[in-house]
């Protein structure tokens, strides 16, 4: 059973953390002290004060409750994609290490090509075609980040499949179905999961980047890249709004690091590895 | 050079330029085989469908897929990279300084950070797990979070709001003084080194680290060896091939932080390009760009593999 006291105080703040944003994130419309579009001064970027936490942005809106909901935005994206990178690298790269022959040959040489070029690159060829939209969005940052996927996961699962278990379940008759979620999924699950840290950190960094450079998530809503990008004018005049949501997304990302970080030294240490 | 590497490098060179042409097909079929008609985007909605039918002819629109590609490859293979849709202007023309820019940018960064990199490395491992290493290793790892705006808007406020060091905006122009141009691109410049150092110096550290930990560099110390032998000896040729591999991985990662630098300091580079025509959805210039940048990002990993190759002494000195 887990001890909460041998938690490392490194991974505790992580976990505290992204709670946090999380909770920010789930309960928005409740903590946020105004509305995403309200406006509620008449001069752009107020400075600091007991009124507005963080002061305002660039059209008067409060940044706090702008940031509040940009964690929704933000963490709703970046969690689909994750989901779709994960299920989709995952049930190809099993697939490709069980079927082997032909099926593994194409996808593993096409997985090699769409890695051969860099993410971003490949997102802004395709996103300057597609309309811009959430679904595309995810769509886009799901299907290009599950070749990382695929490829750890057809590593571990070739190691797995030729395991005495595997070769039982093949020659007492079951599916391949059943090999794949029955026998591999559950031995590849440890290496996966504290991928699935790295790659969350990943998706949210990427979404960042496309709605900074004005591709992702449109106005009005923002996430938090796109909140950086409406306040950066200010910059030049000693204004930090826009620095405020980038530090979010550095603090996110570090926390999730952390966590990662620590679950990796776990799984490591239950079959007896480092930590 | 004896046989073996020649026909080793000979393969890994073909190889490379296979997946460029895989890549073009990739790039071109990204924008082409997808949903959207170019003579509708740059007409507009409300174009008559005899004017759409005459842009089409025109841009040679009505033509099977795989013709308007070869066109497309000739083209790009013989210097012509199109005209762009928004502008009307030759791209080749528009990139040429616009590549020379970037590169300029790049090559400064790289200048900086491969040394600063390496030397980190090295002083991580010589104090291994002391409060250095792990004041490096923490450094690096936060720094790995941060998105490139963050760190570039950071040097801006500091550098540029409040002490005015450097300029914010890094214009440059044709007749600025070689001085000039280095004071424009030192903020863009610096945010990339540090965009790129945290992971060049992690790999550095952790490439020095598996020589050192080999048995060879072990027997090397217990036969009496002075440590400056050792590493000369022993353990630099064997590193030296992993060392260059991280610079080179992450030149290739400059490539896409560039991109996002260039458009926090509005600098007239390729990637600020790139992302504008994205926006104006000026399929030419996103085709031709996006091919440049993964052209340039194969081959500085073809030249990571030519080089580990060269330097591996087994490779080079085969039995």
């Amino acid at each position: 059973m887990l001890d909460v006291r041998r938690i490392p105080i490194a991974a505790l703040v992580g976990i505290v953390l992204t709670t946090l944003f999380v909770l920010a994130a789930v309960f928005a419309p409740w903590i946020a002290p105004h509305g995403n579009a309200e406006i509620v001064s008449d001069v752009p970027w107020e400075p600091m004060s007991s009124l507005h936490w963080l002061g305002t942005d660039n059209l008067g809106r409060d940044l706090l409750s702008r940031m509040i909901y940009g964690a929704r935005i933000t963490l709703f994206i970046a969690v689909l994609a994750t989901a779709l990178s994960f299920s989709l690298g995952a049930i190809l790269g099993f697939s490709a290490a069980v079927f082997g022959g032909w099926f593994d040959t194409i996808l593993s040489r096409l997985v090699d090509l769409l890695m051969s070029i860099p993410t971003l690159i490949m997102g802004l060829v395709v996103l300057s075609v597609l309309p811009s939209n959430l679904v595309t969005l995810i769509l886009v940052m799901g299907i290009l980040d599950s070749t990382r996927v695929y490829r750890l996961s057809r590593a571990v699962a070739v190691d797995i499949n030729v395991m005495d278990y595997v070769e039982a379940a093949k020659l007492r008759g079951e599916g391949s179905g059943w090999i794949i979620f029955r026998e591999i999924l559950p031995n590849a699950l440890s290496p996966l999961v504290s991928e699935l840290g790295l790659r969350f950190i990943y998706a949210v960094l990427f979404l960042s980047t496309l709605s900074f450079l004005g591709l992702g998530v449109q106005p009005p809503d923002a996430d938090w890249g796109g909140m950086v990008k409406e306040n950066k004018d200010g910059i030049v005049f000693g204004i930090g709004a826009a620095l405020m949501p980038a530090a979010a997304i550095a603090a996110l990302a570090i926390s999730v690091n952390l966590v990662a970080d620590w679950v990796l030294n776990r799984t490591t240490s239950l079959k007896g590895g480092r930590g | 050079m004896s046989a073996p590497i020649v026909k080793l490098v000979a393969q890994r060179i073909a190889l490379g330029i296979l997946l460029l042409l895989a890549v073009s097909v990739l790039i071109f079929a990204g924008t082409q085989i997808l949903p959207g008609d170019v003579a509708q985007a740059i007409l507009g909605q409300s174009a008559t469908p005899e004017s759409l039918a005459n842009l089409r002819e025109q841009l040679g629109l009505n033509d099977p897929a795989y013709i308007r590609y070869f066109r497309w490859l000739g083209g790009v293979l013989t210097g012509d990279l199109g005209t762009a849709m928004s502008s009307g202007q030759d791209i080749a023309t528009s990139i040429k300084e616009r590549l020379w820019n970037t590169l300029f940018l790049a090559f400064w960064a790289a200048i900086v950070a491969i040394p600063l990199a390496i030397t980190l490395g090295l002083i991580a491992v010589r104090y291994r797990n002391g409060w250095v290493d792990k004041l490096i290793s923490g450094v690096a790892l936060a720094s790995t979070s941060f998105p490139e705006f963050f760190i570039g808007y950071l040097l801006v406020f500091y550098f540029a709001v409040q002490h005015q060091w450097f300029p914010a905006i890094s214009t440059v122009y044709d007749g600025m003084s070689f001085g000039e141009r280095l004071q424009a691109i030192a903020l863009p410049a610096a945010a990339l080194t540090l965009v790129v150092l945290a992971h060049m110096m992690r790999m550095t550290r952790a490439a020095i680290l598996n020589v050192m930990q080999s048995a060879y560099v072990e027997t090397a110390e217990l036969k009496g060896l002075s440590a400056s032998a050792v590493i000369r000896k022993h353990a630099l040729p064997n590193a030296i091939a992993p060392i260059i591999n991280v610079v080179m991985l992450n030149l290739a990662y400059l490539v896409v932080g560039v991109v996002v630098v260039e458009v926090i300091f509005v600098y007239p580079g390729m990637g600020q390009y790139l992302v504008d025509h994205v926006t104006k959805r000026d399929v030419p210039v996103v085709q031709a760009v996006g091919l440049i940048f993964a052209a340039v990002y194969i081959t500085l990993n073809i030249i990571a593999d030519i080089a580990a190759i060269v330097a591996n002494p087994r490779l080079r000195h085969p039995k």
